[in-house]
Order: C-alpha cells, then structure tokens, then sequence
C-alpha cells in the first residue's frame, strides 16, 4: 500500500505496523519520535498502529540547532 | 561556589548554555561543548534522513550524562507547529523541557508574539517546563510568564547576526523589571564582550551558537565564552565602581616629592 513518509512517496506492505515500519528502514527506535497524520503515535502503540493506505508518517529525530538560520 | 543557575527547580552550574548547530564537524562541536563549561545543550527536531542511514547519529557526540538536552522549536512559524515539534520532542527524548521558538519573521527571525502566547500556553497546560524566545519587550515577557513560562529569553539582536546587544536600555529595563523566572539573554552574541555587557548588567543566563559555531576557531570562540560569561557575572557581583565626568586620584596626595 502507499503512504507518504517524510513527505515522500513509498510502498509498504499491507498491515504493517510502525515497528515493521522502522525495521523495513532500518531504523533504531530510539530518539525518534513518530507521527501518524499529525498525531503524536506513543512508544507504546508503535506495535498496534496498523498503517493505512494514505497515511501521512514523519519520522523525526534530532539534529545540531540553535535556532534555524 | 553555589552561585548556581536555578530554572524550574533545577539547577545548573554554569550560566552559558550552548546550541548545537552549524559546527564544522560533530567533533568540534563536542570539543566546544566541553571547553565552554556549559551544562545544558539545545537541539533541533528534524525528520530523519532516510537515504542516508550511514551517518553516525548527532546525539552520539552529546554526552547526555554531562548535558541537559533542551529541544528547541526552531523553524516553526506558527503555534501549531511548535507545539507538534514539543510533543515530538518529549516522546523522542522522554523531557518535558522545551526552548520555544515561533517565527514571525523569515528574514529577522523575530518571533511571533501572538503564536508565542498561545504555544505557552498550550505547552504549559501540557506539562512542559516552557522557555520562550522573544523581543526584548517586557509587555510580552510579563504576559509570557502570567501564562506560565519558567524562563523567558530576550534577544539581544537577531539570530546569528553577531550584533551583540542592540538595546541595552530595554535589557536593563527587563532586567530590573523581571524578578520572576530567570532571564537569559538569547540570539545575537558576537564575541566574548558582548557575552561580558550582559552578564554585567545582572541577567541570569546567555544562550548562544551562531556566535561559537561561525567563529573562525569555534573551540578557542567557546573557551572565551567561558570566561566572558563567568567575567561578567563575577563583575556584576563585585558591584562596580560609579562613573565620573573627572579623575579622582587612585595614589595619595601626601608625601609627594617637591
């Protein structure tokens, strides 16, 4: 199914859930925070989020800032 | 020495707190960290880069048991956004501290006053221990604390443009005026005197980055900051000496040779 992740395009596959998400990406969970179309997905539920066709994901951690310049 | 920073309850020992970006490289920037005596460090929250999972992650150069992380808002221009960016934040780094930034201003990055207020007060409801950044307005300031603000963090000039303080009357003013929560002047530090002026006038704290990261030699810029930072708070302790139109003789009269 396709969603929008971090403003791209991409193909997953159907029912997955965040966790399978971030293993497909190879991503370590920690640090990161997750929002599924514009809401806060807790740590917690990052295992019973089943994503959806059309769903809007960014997936954010943190960089070097001070202010944005 | 207990002359310690104290925000939220929390205190901190050294009165300069750093930003993290526009670094060389990670490695200069952990060496600047740590020659600068900060304690407290803000980072930015950015989606991650999912092309290039090769790059060694940022946070890996922070030592957190040695700094408190403060996320910061940066890049948003309205309420909304600033208050995702927070919540992000939190869950991410599991702190319910925030440096609030709401852009009203692409070019000046001046805040926006309105999105300020209403992300305070959204923030605060929340739980967060919310420091702002704003103008040095103490309009602004006062209602920023009435909605609950554990700091509040004036600009001394716009961001990263080295400026120093452009309005020492209104820091002054703010400084007298604001006894509340801790002020700590933010934005617009050029060089160690600037980081000195403000500590001398008896503000609680100085954030920086532009000002150490852009330095020709960011970790030597940090050392300085160091001792600007401790100079100037030393000096404003000490209570300096009156100003004069004339001399006053600093060697005794008598005894001179005729």
């Amino acid at each position: 199914m396709l969603i929008t992740l971090n403003g791209e395009s991409k193909e997953i596959p159907a029912d997955a859930s965040l966790i399978d998400l971030l293993a497909l990406l190879e991503l370590k969970p920690e640090r990161l925070a997750i929002e599924v179309n514009r809401q806060l997905i807790r740590r917690a539920n990052w295992q019973s989020t089943a994503l959806q066709e059309g769903d809007k994901i960014e997936i954010v951690h943190f960089v070097g800032g001070g202010s944005l310049a | 020495m207990s002359d310690k920073l104290i925000i939220a309850g929390r205190e901190f020992r050294s009165r300069l707190i750093l930003g993290s970006g526009k670094y060389d490289t990670f490695e200069t920037m952990e060496k600047a960290l740590e020659v600068s005596g900060t304690d407290m460090v803000t980072v930015a929250v950015r989606r991650v880069n999912l092309q290039d999972r090769s790059q060694k992650s940022f946070l890996d150069y922070i030592d957190t048991r040695k700094y408190a992380i403060l996320p910061n808002t940066a890049g948003c221009y309205t309420a909304e956004d600033a208050v995702r960016t927070a919540m992000l934040a939190r869950e991410a780094l599991d702190t319910n501290w925030v440096k609030l930034e709401v852009i009203g201003d692409e070019r000046t990055l001046f805040p926006d006053n309105d999105g300020l207020l209403t992300a305070t007060r959204e923030l605060v409801r929340e739980g967060f221990v919310v420091m702002p950044y704003l103008n040095d307005d103490l309009i602004v300031a006062r209602r920023l604390i009435d909605a609950g603000a554990a700091a509040i963090m004036p600009l001394a000039a716009p961001i990263g443009s080295g400026l120093g303080i452009q309005n020492l009357t209104n820091l002054k003013i703010l400084r007298q005026m604001i006894t509340q929560v801790p002020l700590i002047v933010d934005a617009g530090v050029g060089t160690a005197s600037d980081a000195t002026l403000a500590m001398e006038l008896g503000v609680d704290g100085i954030l920086m980055n532009t000002g150490i990261a852009c330095a020709r030699d960011a970790v030597a810029m940090a050392e300085a900051m160091n001792y600007a930072v401790r100079a100037g708070r030393l000096a404003y302790q000490a209570g300096r000496i009156p100003k004069k139109l004339y001399a006053t003789a600093s060697s005794p009269l008598e005894g001179i040779i005729d």
